[in-house]
């Protein structure tokens, strides 16, 4: 803060950051995008989940160069070492696998099942929920009931029966989670672009001439996206749970690929005099869920409008 | 009773036997029976009644908004159908009375200013936002601000730039100072005034306020239950020389409290 | 003791050196800024424009304002009790048996799954500890005082089955069943339709003039205040600006009463540009009058 103050370029730049009188399109959007981060800096927790999130992101970038060992590299002479020993921090499973370094590489995979979730199940769930919200009638009852179809499975089985029908792999297990969890993000949509619809910034844009769809893209999505989001974060920790669970069946990523879930299911056998094996993978899926967990909180108070100011 | 002949040969608006009716066949409300009115060009026509008497639903089947409704209305000697297209929505554009929940909540002034355009493939929309900006009395300052963070009446200058930006004939006011301060309310009227002037505009105002319609309008209808009482002029009105009981009892209540004057109130259903 | 003082130039409630204050995270907002007004047994308007602080001076009497919101007062005294020295519970009593408050809207303040008949008993249960049968036929006899017609019907209503007039005649009804001695009215009758407010407004008259009870009436609604109530508050920015006789408003002095009262549209006037109120800086610097019953 004193930095702040000392340093005429800083406070410039603060000042110019909140300022009421924005002079551009790009101004206006960077002031408002500073203001959330400054709400978002009041919330420490929210804060630990983003600096989580910030932290696997580094780690599956840098896995490469950070992690002591090859995480498939077998050494069947120096197997199931409990964690502290020397060379394996985390210690190393059945094969003489360093742990700690098939975590590392793990969380890449971990990411790359959370991005392709987060880019497409909640995009479908949102298209499909603000056309039934906004259009009405016989298209809100055909992709709800839709919807209920979905919804009326469990996720799990559903998603094991659809790569039970694509055959094991990440890619299939991501496609499994994306189909099976758009749902919810639908009815959430949906009930949102109901509470929207009627009100007179609606009828002002229709007033001039929009079409359904520039109404439905430019001004119902923006005020549904924001509960999405929050959502979406909150939502991370069961899909990496279910990522986990079909990698646990042997139904998500295959041996050798250092997926958590599958490390925990490989750990299983030992569990009992060698706890290491299970519990390390479980304890990156546990941090990282809170992360994804306190980010959505967070989230969820500085872009929720109902949550107030 | 010949229906408006004051509004001379050719009125810019006609409406005819507007009826509007809401909800399902077992449950009807019949909300607008049938009115006729006609407003001449550079005319404003004021709509007076109380709440549930019809006079916004008769705005929102003339914005096109509403589409449930039987009956003729014209524009220019041209029947509207139910669906109405770009070309009306260039003639005829419309002020919401919340100036809160008129705007929306994420776009930028200039956003809100300048999708219009864009809409009706209009060309140099910078300088048109500039130019609507400066005529609604609201400087480039405001351009890319949010609404939350401007003030009501601001807001409301904004509702009307928004409006006017597509260069229309004729504006509908539905209610658009009820919700600010009496002084804001001032100078949004004063401003609707000039702007009029300026471009020549025809309005058609909503208002529960007799003394902001007597302001602004050269004729007025007073409805009650779906329906016109009685159409007057200003000078009828100003003259308290209403032939209703229904206005006149309207005019006594807008007057301010009167102790007699409230045992006398009867209803009108 | 304070009691001798409360009554003696006949005020029910005293108020000096009000400020109410809210503490946000970019400051100190000032809503009410050290304010001194009393109230009789009379109609007293308080007038404003939104922010002015003339709703949070009707609610900081019945110590309703919520954290961060503080209030602080010299002194604030009703009936020779000083309001700010009691304890919560004690408040409650003050704010179900003597004051007695009116919202804008009465949807806010009734009970959305009880019928009017059972909210009006338990209201008069509570105050009187009288059986379920006499509470229900005072609750007609409250109806009907309100000038409810039918008032067997409305009883058995829910509150979303009766219209705005009919919802604030019944909110009045089930404020008066204590016998307040002092009314606080916030914006009663700006939901409703002229008509219906000229009734409403002639029923608090009669009960203001009838049971001899103090009224506070929160508008901004020049005229009806200047035709309604006794005397006028008129609050700016926090302060009181100026306080007169109601019948003698339209000779009031200070530039911002004056350009209020100017910028309001009339059926006697003229057409042309309504004047436009100017604000000064200088009226927010200014000290505030005093209001006090006389």
């Amino acid at each position: 803060m004193t930095a702040d103050t000392l340093n005429p370029a800083k406070a410039g730049l603060r000042a110019w950051l909140t300022t009421d009188t924005p002079a551009s399109r790009g101004h206006a959007r960077m002031v408002q995008a500073y203001l959330g981060w400054l709400s978002l800096t009041r919330n420490p927790l929210a804060l630990l989940g983003l600096a989580i999130l910030v932290v696997l992101i580094a780690v599956s970038a840098l896995a490469p160069w950070i992690a002591p060992h090859d995480p498939l590299a077998q050494e069947l002479t120096n197997r199931l070492q409990p964690p502290g020993s020397p060379g394996h921090l985390f210690g190393t499973d059945e094969l003489g696998r360093d742990i700690l370094s098939r975590i590392i590489h793990g969380a890449s995979i971990t990411l790359y099942i959370v991005t392709l979730v987060a880019v497409t199940a909640p995009v479908v769930g949102l298209v499909i929920g603000t056309l039934a919200g906004y259009i009405g009638g016989w298209t809100d009852t055909v992709l709800m009931r839709l919807t209920d179809i979905f919804l009326a499975f469990p996720r799990l089985v559903l998603a094991l029966a659809f790569v039970a029908a694509l055959g094991p792999g990440i890619e299939n297990a991501v496609l499994a989670i994306a189909i099976t969890s758009w749902p919810p993000y639908a009815r959430l949509a949906r009930a949102e672009t109901l509470t929207v619809r009627h009100q007179d910034y609606i009828s002002a844009i229709r007033l001039q001439g929009a079409s359904a769809t520039r109404i439905i893209a430019g001004h119902v999505m923006p005020l549904c996206l924001s509960s999405v989001i929050v959502r979406v974060t909150l939502d991370m920790a069961g899909i990496i749970l279910t990522a986990a669970g079909l990698g646990f069946l042997g139904l998500g990523a295959q041996p050798p690929i250092p997926e958590w879930g599958a490390m925990i299911s490989s750990g299983r056998k030992f569990l009992l005099d060698q706890w290491w094996v299970a519990t390390m993978p479980g304890l990156a899926i546990f941090i990282v869920s809170l992360g994804f967990n306190l980010l959505g909180d967070g989230l969820r108070d500085i872009l929720d409008p109902r949550s107030g100011q | 009773m010949p229906i408006s002949s004051d509004a001379g040969p050719m009125p810019l608006i006609s409406v005819t036997d507007l009826d509007v009716r809401f909800g399902s066949d077992d449950e009807i409300v019949h909300a607008v029976r049938g009115v006729s009115f006609n407003v001449a060009e550079g005319e404003t026509f004021g709509l007076v009644g109380e709440s549930g008497s019809g006079k916004s639903t008769v705005l929102r089947a003339m914005s096109g908004l509403n589409a449930d409704w039987t009956g003729t209305i014209e524009i220019g000697g041209t029947r509207l159908g139910r669906v109405r297209g770009k070309p009306f929505y260039k003639r005829v554009q419309m002020v919401f009375q919340d100036p809160y929940g008129s705007l929306h909540p994420r776009h930028t002034v200039d956003r809100i200013l300048s999708e219009p355009c864009q809409i009706h493939g209009m060309s140099d929309i910078d300088n048109r936002v500039r130019e609507v900006l400066i005529a609604v009395g609201l400087g480039p300052t405001f351009r890319f601000r949010y609404p939350h963070q401007l003030s009501g009446g601001q807001r409301q200058r904004v509702a009307i730039a928004r409006a006017l930006i597509l260069e229309p004939e004729i504006l509908l006011l539905d209610e658009p100072t009820s919700a600010l301060d009496v002084s804001v309310q001032a100078e949004i009227l004063n401003l609707l005034q000039r702007l009029k002037q300026e471009r020549g505009l025809t309005f058609v105002l909503v208002s529960h306020d007799l003394a902001v319609v007597a302001h602004m309008c050269d004729r007025l209808a007073v409805m009650n239950a779906g329906r016109i009482v009685e159409e007057l002029t200003i000078a009828q009105l100003r003259a308290s020389e209403p032939a209703e009981a229904y206005t006149r009892q309207l005019l006594k209540a807008s007057l301010g409290y009167d102790r007699s004057a409230a045992a006398g109130m009867e209803s009108f259903d | 003791m304070s009691g001798a003082n409360g009554g003696k130039d006949g005020a029910l409630l005293t108020v000096e050196d009000l400020s109410v204050r809210f503490h946000t995270r970019t400051g100190i907002v000032d809503a009410v800024r050290n304010i001194s007004f009393s109230v009789g047994r009379e109609k007293v308007g308080i007038v404003g424009e939104s922010g002015s602080g003339k709703t949070m001076t009707g609610r900081s009497v019945l110590r309703l304002i919520r954290p961060p919101g503080e209030i602080t007062a010299k002194r604030m005294e009703f009936d020779g009790q000083d309001l700010l020295k009691l304890s919560e519970k004690q408040m409650r009593d003050i704010r179900g048996d003597r004051i007695s408050m009116v919202m804008q809207d009465p949807k806010y303040s009734l009970n959305p799954v009880m019928t009017i008949g059972e909210q009006i008993a338990e209201a008069y249960r509570v105050h009187t500890g009288a059986s379920s049968r006499d509470a229900k036929t005072r609750a007609v006899e409250m109806l009907a005082a309100v000038k409810i017609r039918d008032p067997e019907r409305v009883l058995s209503l829910y509150p979303h089955e009766v219209s705005g007039g009919m919802g604030q005649r019944i909110m009045i009804a089930m404020m008066l069943i204590p016998d307040p001695d002092l009314m606080i009215a916030d914006e009663p009758t700006s939901a409703l339709d002229v008509t219906v407010q000229m009734q409403v407004l002639a029923i608090i008259d009669d009960l203001v003039t009838k049971r001899g009870m103090g009224l506070m009436f929160v508008s901004h609604d020049l005229n009806l205040v200047a035709s309604f109530c006794d005397r006028v508050i008129i609050m700016y920015a926090g302060q009181i600006v100026e306080t007169c006789k109601a019948s003698e408003l339209d000779q009031a002095q200070h530039p911002y009463t004056r350009g209020l009262l100017n910028s309001l549209p009339r059926l006697d006037r003229e057409p042309g540009p309504l004047p436009v109120l100017e604000r000064q800086e200088s009226w927010k610097t200014e000290p505030g009058v005093d209001a006090y019953f006389k």
